[in-house]
């Protein structure tokens, strides 16, 4: 075993399962202290290997660094501290205790040296991901249940695909991989269920937002977030990523539309918003991919700061339909505002995070000449303003007076909403140390004129079509059918049609069987039973009556015979 | 908006909203009208014409909503659905 720094995942994950074990007070102290350590030593993890360990005959390089590892554990980091500090006053201490194992086992992922190490991360983060969707109580067990289902499959997938890897090429390491063989197509398949790829990803918006109010906040940062990290490690370029992450950017945004439940809109935004760093992923440029990676960082966090919003709402009124929310801006400013400024960010608001990062995956289409490309992400752009931008903060916060009057969430939500807030800004206005931490050096200046104003139009326009349209986007009391209705109805309906069928059919065999089975046993009785023709006992008269017949007939034949 | 506007909050009386809607409307035009004023720097052809933003996303927010609301029509359930 050579080390040269403490594997920075192991600080999260062992404090995860030592938490539920610590006195109550300690507890507050742990959740905020243990990601701020995990940042420092984040940091301490120089470029290339530093830590590897034997294990069943390989050598794992559990820790390997690089700016693109850094930057996503970096932002890891911050979400582990942002959304621990907003869950302090979350009494399910299981909760807790998987998030910080989560948070440890994505840093795992991004340090990882190996697809063996890769892997076991990997799995470590479904397992943990299960137990925060689980820890909202009984409602959500089913949807776990669903979720722990498919990240299973993913991970079969992805053994699958290693194994294939190692038995060809007999190497574990990661790094770019042409899509050739079968068993590379199996990784990308699980990397793109964890990412939420369609058609695999209604596990998304089923199980996220069963989880607590502050359960989703953690479950939005790091599994599908993870997933970018290794497609851009693994894939970039591969031009089947433009086509799937930009059929995942409109099927986000038609559903989010449709969609009812406020955290359920959030939860289609998440696969939208994956949508465009998988589709700078594909475009492959420096530009391209440094925009993946820098929008991912800046979506962890806006994404986060919007599900805070939502999850204080739904901690302050029990509620989370729009049909049954509205006005709340009276009662909720500081929500509001952070809500605002949340939706601001995730539509690309200049000044804000999502500004900086997005434009970079759209410039990289318009310089490569992807003319259908660039139409159709400006077009997303305009949609994402129209899902999340407007439509979660005007029907949650605005809309109708719904008469409740819940009062802002106590001082530590508040304060995880403020620092998110604070990043979204401060990201927007200073960009320069976000693109310093990127993979690639960046000479890409967010702030000219005509982005600035090609923009504004973009957004405040598709403003302008939700407000004249607003009888048309009218919230109703339905969910929309997804391709989750495969395995949760037609699935079901299948099993029970079989089960049925199976059981007539063995009723059917069995009783004829049963009928074949008599038949033969009376017939066997009735020749060979105690009153049968051929076991009775023959009285002695017969047979000396048959015998008299017999030498009769013998007589007989000898006269005739003569 | 609001059917006790008076006694409300001010965001939700008719006259706020329609000062709102009226300085909306003025933004709108000035940022079509900014296109006079700079360069664009198009990367194709549609992309430099005038308050290409504005058209664009306004005829792709209408489109998305009445793709959605298409698909609504086929797909839409009472959210009960499942729980049966």
């Amino acid at each position: 075993m050579t080390a040269s720094v403490l594997p920075p995942a192991i600080v999260l994950i062992l404090g995860g399962l030592v938490l539920p074990m610590l006195p109550v007070r300690l507890r507050g102290f742990a959740i905020l202290a243990l990601p701020l350590a995990t940042l420092l030593l984040v940091w301490q993890v120089p470029d290339g290997v530093a830590l590897r360990a034997p294990f069943l005959g390989y050598e794992l390089t559990l820790v390997k660094g690089d700016a693109l590892s850094r930057l996503f554990a970096t932002v890891f980091a911050i979400m582990a501290f942002a959304g621990g500090l907003f869950a302090l006053n979350q009494n399910r201490v299981v909760e807790l205790a998987a998030a910080l194992c989560y948070a440890g086992s994505a840093i795992g992922v991004v340090f990882a040296g190996d697809l063996i190490s890769l892997f076991i991360f990997w799995e470590l983060m479904a397992i943990a991901s299960t137990l925060v969707v689980w820890s909202a109580g009984p409602s959500a067990r089913g949807a776990g249940l669903r979720y722990a289902a498919i990240h299973l499959l993913g991970g079969v997938l992805l053994m699958a695909g290693i194994a294939g890897e190692v038995a060809s090429t007999g190497s574990l390491a990661i790094g770019k991989l042409e899509l050739d063989s079968l068993s590379r197509g199996l990784i990308l398949a699980g990397f793109l269920i964890n990412a939420g790829a369609w058609p695999i990803s209604s596990w998304l918006p089923d199980a996220y937002p069963e989880s607590s109010w502050s359960g989703m906040v953690f479950l939005s940062a790091f599994t599908t977030k993870a997933a970018v990290y290794v497609l851009l490690r693994c894939f970039p370029g591969t031009e089947l990523l433009i086509y799937v992450g930009l059929f995942m950017v409109f099927y986000g945004i038609v559903y989010a539309i449709l969609e009812n439940d406020m955290r359920r809109i959030l939860a289609y935004s998440i696969v939208n918003q994956v949508g465009f760093m998988v589709t700078g992923i594909g475009i492959g440029t420096e530009l391209a991919l440094n925009g993946a990676a820098a929008h991912a960082f800046t979506h962890i966090i806006y994404k986060a700061l919007l599900l805070m919003s939502a999850g204080s709402v739904l901690y302050m009124t029990g509620k989370r339909k729009c049909t049954e929310l509205g006005g709340l801006f009276r009662t909720m400013p500081l929500t509001t505002i952070c809500g605002i400024v949340g939706a601001l960010s995730i539509s690309s608001f200049p000044l804000t995070s999502g500004f900086v990062s997005k434009s970079m995956i759209s410039d990289a289409a318009g310089i490569q000449r992807l003319e259908m490309v660039w139409y159709l992400l400006a077009a997303a752009s305009a949609g994402v303003f129209l899902h999340a931008g407007i439509k979660f903060p005007w029907f949650v916060f605005f809309q109708k007076d719904s008469g409740l009057r819940p009062a802002d969430p106590p001082w530590n939500m508040r304060a995880a909403m403020v620092l998110c807030a604070a990043l979204c800004i401060g990201i927007g206005v200073l960009p320069g140390p976000l693109y310093a931490i990127l993979p690639y050096p960046v000479a890409y200046v967010p702030y000219t004129a005509g982005h600035v104003v090609f923009y504004l139009q973009l957004l405040l326009f598709s403003g302008l079509a939700f407000f004249l349209m607003l009888g048309w986007l009218k919230r109703t009391m339905t969910i929309t059918l997804d391709v989750d209705w495969l395995y949760r109805r037609l699935g079901l309906a299948l099993a029970r049609n079989l089960n049925q069928t199976a059981e007539t059919a063995w009723i059917g065999v069995t009783n004829s069987a049963g009928r074949f089975a008599r038949g033969v046993s009376s017939g066997v009785r009735r020749y060979h039973g105690t009153d049968g023709v051929l076991a009775r006992a023959w009285p002695t008269g017969a047979m000396a009556f048959w015998m008299t017949i017999m030498l009769a007939a013998y007589l007989i034949l000898s006269y005739l015979r003569s | 908006m609001n059917d006790h506007s008076d006694h409300d909050h001010w965001l939700t009386r008719a006259s706020t909203i329609r000062r709102l809607w009226i300085g909306s409307i003025v933004v709108l035009a000035a940022t079509v009208l900014m296109d006079l004023a700079i360069d664009h720097h198009p990367h194709f052809g549609l992309d430099g014409t005038f308050g290409f933003g504005a058209w664009f996303g306004f005829a792709a927010c209408v489109a998305m909503i009445v793709f959605a609301k298409a698909l609504g029509a086929i797909l839409k359930r009472p959210d009960t659905y499942y729980d049966s």
